[in-house]
């Protein structure tokens, strides 16, 4: 009976769903090429004028006009479709029938409360099914293309871990590259000196991270907003200049030919490649190493995932969340500040140990220039963008932002004007961020009733 | 009616000249409080005399300059919270509501009560990560006291709600029941009628005396609505410029000379 409580009230909403979108589809068209205009009116100098090198004069290019427009109109459409889809399908809007214990026959001493996890039965489906397809990536595209996929899945977790301090906490952190930079020099350090392996290192890097996170933490407790933001970007800064100035760092120019994970010591592009290439199922320029990086981003890229969620919806997750929301109330709470803020700081450090770590042993060569504040600024786009405080949305952000110039490498110079563009446009139309983030929602589910 | 000398162990909470001053402005002159256990005990004033300070006080956002401020959770057992962090005295059992309220907006009404249990939870870094069986029987425990809590008090068909959209009476209702949620001895209520109609204070009213029922606790109100003031205190204390300038049974306050000079001027 308690299942069936929570499945009743989802179908209605299934059912109604579309004929509720076909009702408002005027509406939805006009939206549509509203957005359509803007869009065309923004990109016009991009699309339609070309400066012809050879008669230095302007080209207009009007016929190209219509082609845009209409991509536009359709691709908005589908994206408010699905937008609106998912909004409907999201316990959020449904909570009215699925949060209010049904009237007072199911309340009783003998209900319970429970949480409703996001992940129902059919979303786990995708969820499996998502991650089938992500595994069988490697096999059947460029290894060009698994760079860029391991770029994106080292900032996802780049973006999940700042997503700890800024969006759940609430503590402005301009200074996380830092961290991302202990983690990789750790293990770059630790295997240029000692040669010690990617497996050590990564708990190590990922140690180090949160021990420096501690530290800092230590100072900035009674900071907020704009001073703690200037305390973590002048931070972010001295630990590059003491990358770049430091004897031990190598300084300037870095450290290479740092190792890449192995597996148990096999020499993977010398054995299992050979078979897979004469199988057709790789392509034979593909770096196995790169490969096994691909799968352990994906593993911990799915391990973050669960770890954030999880700390979201705990003790520490709540005193995080009430910290961001009122710092005066959550010590009136009796929750402790400075451990909050602390244990905040450390854990969303950790992750950028973590990847710092995986991202050494992906380019094999680091220095200084690799952490300089454009990341941190790009990391916390991801998290601003995608949506502060919001799992699938930092996910999201980090996707967009990390392919994105890799896709717009086709408008050449004006590549990252485009990207900029898209940015300014993003935040205009959802200030929210790309996915806004929902609070976890708990149903009643009464116990059986002995009574007839 | 209790005046005069009370015995030292019926008292929950007793200050002794307590002062602050901030640069050269004295908020609080030789404040001298003392409070019942299970009573209903009102701080009234003109804007300004100094009730918000005092509350601040008492809950360690602010340390006195001089003074001390003894607190008895049970009869026996005497605390000093002089010098106590804020979330340290919520623990021990005194908690707040906030004269505009502070909820946490974003959060849903039933998270606002789950972080009120704070203190009475105990899984770490560790138990959230890893979720084991006593971290889950723990959540799943808080969730239905939050959740009874809510049914209690009237707000559990917006359980699920953000705070933030609640109407503005829920709000003020909430923040209480969020308070009770700490398991106080001591609830302090700082202008809990405020923007309420009529009608509200007068639920308000029954609400106070309700939860000093149900709950076995003592209520320290600041509160400027008379009509509130007059039925739900037992005693009351009145404050002027930083000092307490008359205490007792609201009856006779209302007669005292001094309170109608400090509210309605010189004649």
């Amino acid at each position: 009976m308690s299942i069936n409580h929570s499945k009743e009230t989802h179908y209605p909403a299934k059912e109604s769903f579309l004929s509720s979108f076909f009702r408002s589809l005027t509406e939805e068209i006009k939206a549509a090429l509203v957005a359509t205009l803007w869009f065309c009116f923004l990109t016009l100098p991009l699309v339609c004028f070309r400066i012809n090198a050879n008669t230095q004069k302007i080209d207009y290019l009007w016929e190209r006009l219509p082609k845009v427009a209409i991509i536009a109109f359709v691709a908005t459409l589908i994206w408010r479709f699905l937008r609106k889809r998912l909004s409907f399908s999201h316990v959020k809007d449904t909570l009215d029938e699925v949060s209010g214990p049904p009237p007072d026959e199911a309340r009783g001493p003998g209900g319970s409360w429970v949480t409703y996890l996001m992940a129902a039965k059919h979303k786990k489906l995708y969820a499996i099914l998502a991650l089938a397809f992500l595994v069988t990536i490697p096999f059947w595209v460029s290894p060009y293309v698994v760079m860029i996929l391991i770029t994106a899945l080292i900032y996802i977790c780049l973006g999940l871990g700042l997503n700890i301090v800024v969006g759940v906490s609430g503590l402005l952190n301009l200074g996380y590259v830092a961290f991302y930079a202990i983690g990789a020099y750790t293990y770059a350090l630790l295997n240029h000196s000692f040669g010690l392996s990617f497996w050590i290192c990564l708990p190590l890097g990922a140690l180090t991270a949160t021990t420096l996170g501690l530290l800092l933490g230590l100072p900035i407790l009674r900071l907020s907003g704009d001073y703690l933001a200037i305390v973590t970007l002048g931070f972010g800064e001295i630990i590059r200049l003491v990358l770049t100035n430091a004897n031990f760092t190598n300084g300037p120019s870095g450290i290479g030919g740092i190792a890449p994970p192995g597996l148990f010591g096999i020499n993977l592009n010398a054995t299992v490649k050979p078979f897979l290439v004469n199988l057709h199922l790789m392509h034979k320029d593909m770096d196995l190493n790169k490969v096994l990086i691909f799968f352990i981003m994906l593993l911990m890229v799915i391990l973050t995932i669960i770890c954030v969620f999880r700390l979201e919806n705990s003790r520490l997750g709540r005193a995080w969340l009430a910290l961001r929301e009122d710092e005066v109330a959550c010590q009136a709470m009796g929750i402790n500040r400075t451990k909050a803020k602390l244990t905040a700081f450390a854990i969303g450090s950790t992750w950028a140990g973590l990847a710092g770590v995986v991202f050494a042993s992906q380019i094999t060569f680091i220095n200084p220039s690799n952490f300089t504040f454009m990341q941190s600024v790009m990391i916390l786009s991801i998290v601003v963008l995608g949506g502060m405080g919001s799992i699938p949305g930092v996910i999201v952000g980090a996707i967009v932002l990390t392919l994105l110039p890799e896709y717009l490498r086709g408008f050449a110079n004006y590549r990252m004007l485009l990207f900029g563009l898209l940015m300014v446009l993003m935040m205009v139309f959802r200030p929210g961020g790309l996915i806004q983030s929902t609070r976890q929602v708990y149903i009643h589910k009464p116990l059986e009733n002995k009574e007839p | 009616m209790m005046t005069g000398q009370l015995e030292d162990n019926k008292l929950v909470l007793a200050t002794l000249g307590v002062s602050i001053i901030f640069g050269g402005l004295t908020a609080l002159d030789n404040v001298n409080f003392e409070m019942e256990r299970d009573s209903i005990t009102t701080l009234i004033g003109p804007n300004g005399a100094g009730k918000t300070t005092f509350f601040n006080c008492l809950t360690g956002i602010y340390k006195p300059t001089s003074g001390t401020i003894n607190y008895y959770p049970t009869p026996e057992k005497l605390t000093s919270l002089i010098g106590l962090a804020p979330d340290r005295i919520t623990t021990i059992g005194l908690a707040r509501t906030f004269q505009n309220i502070r909820l946490f907006n974003n959060l849903t009404v039933l998270e606002n009560i789950l972080i009120a249990c704070h203190s009475r939870m105990k899984a770490g870094l560790l138990g959230a990560l890893f979720r084991d069986s006593k971290t889950r029987a723990e959540e799943k425990a808080m969730a239905d006291y939050s959740y009874s809590l809510l049914e209690q008090y009237g707000l559990a068909k917006s359980a699920n709600h953000l705070a933030k959209n609640l109407p503005y009476g829920d709000q003020r209702r909430l923040e209480i029941v969020r308070a009770l949620a700490t398991r106080p001895v001591i609830l302090l209520l700082d202008e809990p009628a405020a923007g309420l109609n009529n009608q509200e204070t007068k639920d308000l009213d029954a609400f106070i005396r309700l939860i000093r029922d149900k709950e076995k606790l003592s209520v320290l109100l600041i509160e400027h609505d008379m009509s509130l003031v007059m039925s739900v205190s037992e005693k009351v204390y009145v404050m002027e410029y930083g000092r307490v300038i008359a205490s007792g049974p609201p009856e006779e306050i209302q007669k005292d000379p001094k309170v109608i000079k400090a509210y309605l001027g010189e004649e």
